[in-house]
């Protein structure tokens, strides 16, 4: 049976096929290298050890014996071996553990490798036969070949659209479709993709990527071609929250990570140490998973609890981000090492929630060097507990990292609190929904903290009424309230919607207080939405099944210059159209600020699915009807990347750019109407040629039929009598 | 003008229909009668009577000589246009959803409804001409569509082959003789097609759907060559001769009418270009669902006929044949 085997050095010697079996035992017993590996293998190396002096090595010893066991990497007594320097009477810094098998070593080295001793000491770990390896690389560095340079695409390359348009997504059914918002509803496909996900779809805070779900993970899409950025492979995955500065993100799936057998190992997909866990942390750039945690969704009876999304809070600057634990502490960890800041969490007893204070561009300029001698300031965070016994309810604010409690301020009767960041960390406003001394109705005080003043001052405005809805204005010192004193609040009966009223307050300046500009009675508004860029505001009717109101609001109709008299300081809030879109279910302003999209998605209900576009005084540009219409996303834009002089020198030079962009509409206009006839005249053209076709043929196969059953002529008089038929049509006409 | 309004139906029509010259309509309702009018007054000719259960299909040949009917008591009947009277009854296991006449007159088929006690069948049978009473029992052709079941069918643009519509939204066409599928767009539509009509010529047709979508399909090929995407269902889709239109008609299902409110129950007549797929008009009326929509041969006219157990006959305004919204751009045909 000469099957021919392959030799040591991989050749096939099919030349002594013939000669049947080589006896090759003689050279490989003389090439063969023999060390005894499962003992090299147990041995493991751990370096970034403290370097100690010989009466505290006792103390260090017990110290690792007491940390690597916690680790689940414990060790026997006289299993660990410290080498010395006898000159200078010193530890070296480096130690060697013998472990009873290969496995144990094994898992020494993942437990211990990377782990923090303390501020200066993080270990690594090794095995012993590795560093064999390691000392006996080549000494000379070799080159390796350079990989070819592929550009990458640019990621923001939409920003560059000549005629200043945004983008937005929609979802139907699974099909995504992407479109630059063109003037007056005009919409140009930008890409659209069938299946181009499984659930949803959602964008980066800068509008750099965009996320499809899929049941393997999330992945990431963008650049002009659209091409896949990044994956992350999380099963299941539901919900996805992004940094503020897109370096990570943070996946949770309400189904716990199994690891199969046989699993790829890697840092971008998970490992046997986050089996279990539901929320993941992830470096985007890298595609790293950088920490895994449970969801903590079971309380402490094991009943689950509400799910709170985001779950984790970023800061403005990507550098921590926090967790809160209701009733115990907020973890704050800092990043990308996922680490606890300090290794403590900040224990605040009957902590029920907390936000951090938003960066400003302020903040911003600040920390890039823009304001000369100035330094950004510290995170802040702000949280609040409620009542227990014999103690106030309270909110506090923190600074982060330093701790240092910068205010704080006591409440009573305390129902719930809300916490509401103005975007730009100017304020803070605290909505306390307290309630009488029966505990029978409820009212509202807001408390105001305003951040960039010295000491945190501290206004409380009382409203007698329920607080619905509180939203300041982005970028500005006036915020929006909507209360209501209906009765029916609360227990409202299907078809009725309640009455309510929308407040305008803003900052006093000089005085440093805030002031009720207007009041609008009688309205059913529950929400309201504020354009980016302020000013404008769309108060709106949602989820009433009989009422689907938008109003339009301008609140500096008269300009900015005019002055506020003190008589009627609401002059310049005007309503400037109010319509309705049946079915509405979420409205979003477009990043620029011109223009308003309504949806009604087929999440909700099934009645008139799709979306409207309204510019910011309300008349509608384009409606789109669809079915089973799900979804509208804006495009975010980034920060602006003008400085302030550019900024101002655009607002100077406004009347001469419009003139020039008037020009451009009109041009844009004629020749849109011409391709559309050009269009139309296509369809005209193929429709014409395929009906001379089709009647081409049809007229040579009932030629064909008839020759076919050899009575033609027969057929010819039935052919006659048809078109006596037709004549007959034609006298009638 | 006014539109005619038919009152002869206590229930919901199911299907109308032009006969070749469009001057007599034909109605098929739920309260078991056929009727026949003059379509250019409303005037009653006459009744058939002699079902015993929802009629849900006729047709009518081309020389108006013969009405078939196909009706929930398992029976097809034909009739005598003239005289009213019935001249053959066809038996089935279960009710008989929908019949056409081929173009000669010469075959005619027939679907019927797929229960437990039966396949859905797709039957096919020679007419005599000469002696309508003397009809043969038994199909020439008998098959059984594998997979979703066929709801409607009709003859394609020859004797040969059968175009069909399908409860899971796909058409298809079949061998006269052999039964054989020979060509099928399994996902024409997403939902349940609803109405199949031929275009004059029969090169191609138009269907409407559940999925709210009505399509312009190839005979041959059944290619898609258009798409109107309305926001209701669609229970009828017709093409009008002369201009360059469809016309559509649905509504939101009976049951879930009063779910809509105060809003409209979008019961109206659809019209839409049939090239640039955009819509041009619609005519309101109806005040349930529109079951199904007759275009009259020379194009002056349409019927539909509605939940609401009328039929309404309109004819078109002078503009309708003059208006050029799209400017001098016309299709040939």
């Amino acid at each position: 049976m000469p099957v021919p085997e392959p030799s040591v050095n991989g050749h096939l010697h099919s030349a002594y096929d013939s000669d049947e079996d080589i006896d090759y035992t003689d050279i490989d017993e003389k090439y063969a290298v023999e060390y005894d590996e499962s003992f090299l293998d147990s041995i493991i190396v751990v370096d970034g050890i403290p370097i100690v002096k010989a009466e505290r090595k006792e103390r260090l010893v017990t110290k690792l014996g007491q940390d690597f066991k916690r680790l689940g990497a414990a060790f026997k007594p006289g299993s660990l071996h410290m080498p010395w320097d006898d000159e200078k009477g010193q530890s070296k810094g480096y130690i060697f553990i013998e472990y009873p098998t290969v496995d144990q070593a094994a898992f020494a080295i993942a437990a211990i490798h990377g782990y923090r001793f303390d501020k200066n000491h993080t270990f690594t770990a090794n095995r012993f036969a590795d560093i064999e390896k390691f000392t006996n690389m080549e000494e000379t560095y070799v080159e390796p070949p350079q990989e070819e340079f592929k550009p990458r695409e640019h990621l923001r390359a939409w920003l560059g659209d000549q005629q200043g348009r945004d983008q937005y997504v929609t979802l139907r059914g699974d099909d995504l479709q992407v479109f630059w918002n063109g003037r007056n509803g005009a919409s140009e496909l930008v890409i659209g993709r069938p299946r181009w996900t499984e659930s949803y779809v959602a964008w980066s805070p800068a509008g750099t990527f965009m996320a499809t779900f899929h049941i393997q993970g999330v992945q990431f899409w963008g650049g002009p071609s659209w091409n896949r950025a990044r994956r992350l492979v999380h099963p299941h995955v539901k919900l996805l929250d992004f940094s503020p500065g897109e370096n990570y993100v943070v996946t949770w799936s309400n189904e716990p990570i199994q690891i199969p057998e046989n699993a790829r190992t890697g840092p971008d997909i998970f490992s046997a140490d986050d089996e279990g866990n539901s929320v993941a942390v992830w470096d985007l750039k890298s595609g790293f998973v950088l920490r895994t945690f449970p969801s903590g969704q079971q309380g402490e009876d094991g009943a689950p609890k509400k799910m709170i999304w985001p779950l984790l809070k970023w800061t403005g600057d990507d550098r921590y981000v926090g967790r809160v634990q209701p009733g115990q502490q907020i973890s704050v960890y800092e990043l990308p090492g996922m680490h606890l800041v300090d290794k403590k969490s900040i224990k605040v007893e009957g902590v029920q929630d907390f936000e951090w204070c938003p960066w400003g561009d302020r903040d911003r300029d600040d920390q890039e060097g823009k304001t000369k001698g100035k330094k950004a300031r510290e995170n802040i965070l702000a949280y609040w507990t409620p009542e227990v016994v014999n103690q106030p309810a309270r909110v506090s604010l923190m600074s982060f990292p330093s701790r240092t409690q910068l205010r704080s301020k006591n409440l009573f009767n305390v129902s719930d609190c809300k916490l509401h960041w103005q975007n730009q960390g100017d304020f803070l406003c605290v909505k306390v929904d307290r309630h009488t001394r029966t505990k029978k109705s409820l009212y509202c005080n807001l408390e105001i903290f305003r951040m960039r003043e010295k000491d945190y001052p501290v206004e409380v405005l009382e409203i007698k009424d329920t607080v619905i809805s509180f939203s300041w204005e982005p970028r500005g010192e006036r915020f929006c309230i909507i209360t209501t004193n209906d009765p029916n609040f609360g227990n409202t009966a299907p078809g009725s919607t309640i009455k309510t009223a929308a407040h305008f307050y803003q900052l006093e300046r000089g005085k440093g207080d805030f002031r009720l500009l207007k009041t609008v009675d009688n309205k059913t508004s529950n929400a309201a939405f504020w354009s980016p860029k302020g000013r404008h505001v769309v108060l709106a009717t949602m989820g009433s099944q009989t009422k689907f109101d938008l109003e339009f609001w301008d609140l500096d109709f008269i300009g900015d210059e005019a002055p506020r008299t003190d008589k009627d300081p609401g002059a310049g809030i005007q309503l400037l159209n109010t319509t309705e879109h049946y079915g509405v279910t979420d409205i979003e302003w477009d990043p620029s600020g011109r223009y308003v999209a309504s949806s009604a998605s087929a999440w909700r209900h099934t009645l008139e699915n799709g979306y409207t576009i309204w510019d910011f005084r309300g008349q509608e540009l384009s409606k789109q009807v669809l079915d089973r219409f799900k979804q509208f996303l804006w495009r975010p834009r980034p920060r602006t990347l003008l400085s302030k002089e550019q900024q101002r020198e655009i607002r100077k030079k406004l009347r001469e750019y419009s003139k020039q962009f008037d020009e451009e509409d009109a041009a844009e206009e004629s020749s849109v109407s011409a391709e559309l006839i050009a269009a139309r005249r296509r369809l005209i053209d193929e429709w014409n040629a395929w009906r001379t076709k089709v009647k081409r043929e049809l007229k040579e196969e009932k030629g064909k039929r008839q020759q076919e059953r050899g009575h033609a002529q027969e057929k010819v008089e039935e052919y006659v009598d048809e078109i006596i038929e037709e004549t007959i049509e034609e006298v009638l006409e | 003008m006014r539109p005619i309004l038919l009152q002869g139906h206590e229930r919901s029509l199911t299907q109308v229909k032009y006969n070749a010259e469009g001057d007599l309509l034909f109605s098929a309702s739920k309260d078991d009668t056929v009727n026949a009018w003059y379509s250019y007054n409303g005037e009653r000719l006459g009744t058939y009577a002699g079902h015993n259960g929802t009629i849900w299909t006729l047709d009518v040949d081309y020389q108006t000589k013969f009405l078939v009917t196909g009706s929930a008591d398992n029976t097809m009947k034909l009739w005598d246009v003239q005289t009213g009277q019935c001249l053959f009854t066809w038996e089935f296991l279960t009710a008989v959803k929908r019949v056409a006449f081929s173009e000669d007159g010469e075959l005619l088929v027939c679907v019927t409804e797929q229960r437990a006690i039966a396949q859905g069948a797709i039957r096919i049978f020679r007419v005599n001409r000469e002696d309508g009473k003397d009809q043969d029992e038994e199909p020439i052709t008998l098959f059984h569509p594998l997979g979703s079941k066929a709801t409607l069918a009709a003859f394609g643009w020859d004797n040969k082959h059968i175009i069909t519509g399908h409860e899971s939204g796909k058409i298809a066409i079949f061998d006269t003789k052999t039964g054989e599928e020979l060509r099928a767009h399994e996902k024409a539509h997403h939902d349940s097609v609803t109405d199949l009509q031929l275009s004059a010529d029969r090169s191609y047709f138009i269907t409407s759907s559940k999925d709210k979508s009505a399509k312009l399909h190839d005979s041959r090929t059944l290619a898609v060559l258009k798409t109107y995407t309305t926001e209701t269902p669609l229970n009828s889709a017709a093409i009008a001769p002369i201009r360059p239109y469809v016309l559509l008609g649905g509504g939101q299902d009976a049951m879930n009418v009063t779910t809509t409110s105060a809003r409209q129950g979008k019961f109206e007549t659809r019209f839409w270009h049939k090239i640039f797929e955009e819509e041009v008009g619609r005519v309101r009326g109806h005040f349930g669902p529109i079951n199904t929509i007759a275009v009259a041969p020379d194009g002056r006219s349409y019927a539909s006929g509605g939940e609401d157990g009328f039929v309404r006959v309109h004819f078109f305004d002078e503009t309708y044949f003059r208006s050029r919204p799209y400017g001098e751009l016309e299709p040939e045909d």
